[in-house]
């Protein structure tokens, strides 16, 4: 397995170019498309097999020696994340090709560079390159959060979208619409709305932001250690002078900073709701990993170049209380909502601060529950994502509103799957919702058992609560007659079923995945091995 | 020279956290320019401020680090695309929300 270790980053920027070069023939897009992001799959299986050995694999570009080039660095986090990714990614796909595709341009094209953009941030062992894939996975974002809202959509799912936007704007005053000089007819064509325009404004604002300050913290790192190689920088901070310690505790709190709102912690969250409850289904589905980009980046810097105990700030007892801040606002966001989307991505809030408690303690057992939690509530909201968007095409006019709307067409099969999301996502046994809470509760030490079990369990009992509701809402509480709206056939039901059965397959398999997790955390916190791999070649497969 | 420099990225920054907290997006983007110009320089001058040496490793003499030079371009391309696509943004912001206000809420009058 020579070259294995780069695939995750050719196949999608090799077929991305590939459908651009396609233009007009959209079967072949598509084909190309599904093909490149399913040939993720076994590569990630394969590389997971490789990392799952303790082994690392370190690919140098160019056959440069480690300090002075760019390397990809294989280990056990970023295989696990990358097989969550092409997981996501293709059911995500899978369900964006009955039809969501078509709403626009390039569609295909924004989704294999927003791939690559996910991937490298995953492999890369270069701080500088880490913010190229930022960026290349933030372009492909923005592009994909306004997907569709130019008013290009035609066929049954734009009539559909077209109709929720209807009962938007007819709406009992739950949604506040800007007012504006142009009569609501004009906002028709737009299924997307202005909302989404607003949200995505605000996001690509913040971004451009962040992308600032974190320019400014990896210079401020370069301009005290002189490397970007995040061994050679983990090497070089542990052994800084006491008179550099301040510049690097400034850097190491801006790239916080900058993380904390790629992962949506508190206060940075604010774009979260707006942006996912808004955009398109399926790309919903795919930014589910997106905020999983900053939490890997804090995993992989506060562990690797700052580790707790070092030269700068102990990041642990900043992470730790925004974590779990950020979930009692996800909670209330959660209680709060009005629609199914935004409910969902409130949830996706809640998971973060969940996922950052875990990881903020900085031991075995925190960051084992997280990467146990973390697959989880991926798949599980991605899943939750796509099923809002059938239940919303059932609804008629009300679409995902929590207003009484029409009986949905398909009551038992999508009340089936809601209920299996909302079991999973609240945290209730058996499902692995509740066993990734279970040892984020045992993990705790006891000084902070007492605020991380509260605030934890609240932040569950609200789930459910506003499941609950939901879930009433829309299945009991009808009026009206059935809507006359397409049927969901299986290509529609299969891609958010899969990703909810996923919850049923991790809690079968919880012992083997648990154990990669541990083994996992217990990599992560020595991070003297992947030093050497990188810099001397010990213990690594070299690619 | 350094105490210029530092100046330079101050006012330049100060200016572009101002003008991104005003409430219209032409502002904002003007803002987002001026930030990008401050990060940029700062990129450069990470690299220390010397004139007239080598830019090669190796040797007793002083060298002047290529690298951050490397950065910065690669800034420069990232910023210039992000602005003209969020000019744009704001563009169709103003055409679908009917104002220019970053809020979408208009004026209260």
């Amino acid at each position: 397995m020579n070259h294995w270790l780069i695939a995750p980053l050719v196949l999608p920027l090799v077929a991305g170019m590939l459908i651009l070069l396609l233009v007009g023939r959209r079967g072949v897009q598509r084909a190309v498309s599904i093909g490149a992001t399913a040939g993720l799959l076994p590569v990630a299986l394969l590389l997971l097999c490789f990392a799952g050995n303790d082994e690392f694999g370190v690919y140098r570009l160019g056959g440069w020696p480690a300090p002075f080039g760019i390397v990809l660095v294989l280990d056990r986090l970023s295989a696990l994340l990358l097989l969550l990714t092409a997981l996501v990614a293709l059911f995500a796909l899978l369900y964006a090709v009955n039809g969501d595709d078509r709403r626009g341009r390039d569609f295909h094209v924004l989704f294999q560079l927003q791939l690559l953009g996910i991937n490298g941030a995953f492999l890369t062992g270069d701080l500088f390159n880490l913010f190229v894939f930022f960026e290349i996975l933030l372009i492909a974002s923005y592009g994909l959060a306004l997907y569709g809202g130019g008013g290009r959509d035609t066929g049954p799912t734009g009539q559909s979208r077209e109709r929720t936007q209807q009962a938007r704007l007819d709406g009992s005053g739950t949604q506040p619409l800007p007012p504006g000089p142009a009569p609501s007819a004009a906002r028709h064509r737009e299924p997307g709305g202005p909302e989404r325009t607003r949200a995505g404004l605000h996001y690509v604002v913040l971004n451009l932001i962040g992308s600032g300050l974190f320019l400014i913290g990896v210079g401020t790192l370069y301009a005290v250690t002189g490397t970007l190689n995040m061994a050679d920088l983990a090497v070089k901070v542990a052994a800084a002078l006491p008179e550099q310690a301040a510049l690097l505790r400034v850097s190491a709190l801006l790239l916080l900073t900058v993380f904390g709102l790629k992962a949506a912690l508190l206060p940075l969250h604010l774009w979260l709701p707006a942006l996912y409850g808004n955009t398109t289904a399926p790309v919903a589905a795919l930014f589910a990993i997106m905020t999983k980009v900053g939490v890997y980046a804090i995993l992989r810097i506060y562990t690797l170049i700052f580790p707790a105990g070092g030269i700068a700030p102990d990041v642990g007892t900043w992470l730790l209380p925004l974590a779990l801040l950020t979930l009692l606002i996800g909670a209330v966001g959660v209680l709060g909502s009005h629609r199914l989307r935004v409910l969902i991505a409130y949830l996706v809030v809640v998971s973060v601060g969940t996922l950052l408690a875990g990881v903020g303690q900085f031991s075995v057992g925190g960051i084992t529950a997280a990467l146990y939690y973390l697959p989880h509530t991926t798949l599980v909201s991605a899943g939750l994502f796509l099923l809002a968007d059938l239940i919303a095409r059932q609804r008629g006019t009300t679409g995902d509103h929590f207003s009484a709307g029409s009986p949905l067409a398909q009551p038992t099969r999508l009340g089936v799957l809601f209920f299996l999301g909302a079991v999973a996502a609240a945290g209730m046994p058996p499902l692995s919702g509740f066993l990734g809470k279970l040892l984020l509760l045992q993990s705790a030490p006891p000084s902070q058992s007492a605020w991380l079990w509260t605030i934890v369990l609240t932040g569950s009992l609200a789930g459910l609560i506003a499941l609950s509701r939901a879930g009433s809402r829309i299945f009991w509480k009808t009026k009206g007659v059935r809507a006359t709206g397409t049927l969901a056939d299986l290509p529609h039901i299969a891609p958010p079923a899969l990703l909810l059965a996923a919850s049923v397959a991790m809690t079968v398999f919880a012992a083997p995945i648990t154990g990669y997790a541990e083994a996992t955390a217990t990599q992560l916190l020595a991070p003297q091995q992947y030093i050497d791999a990188v810099l001397h070649g010990g213990n690594s497969n070299e690619f | 020279m350094e105490a210029v420099a530092a100046l330079v990225v101050a006012v330049l920054a100060a200016c572009g956290t101002y003008m991104v907290l005003r409430a219209r997006t032409f502002p904002v983007v003007l803002g987002l320019s001026l930030l990008s110009y401050a990060v940029n320089l700062f990129l450069f001058f990470t690299g220390r401020l010397v004139t007239g040496v080598p830019p090669l490793a190796g040797g007793s003499t002083p060298t002047a680090d290529p690298l951050p030079q490397a950065l910065v371009l690669t800034a420069i391309v990232i910023g210039f695309g992000m602005t003209a696509f969020v000019v744009i943004l704001a563009l169709r912001a103003r055409g679908e929300l009917g104002n220019d206000h970053v809020d979408g809420k208009g004026d209260k009058s």
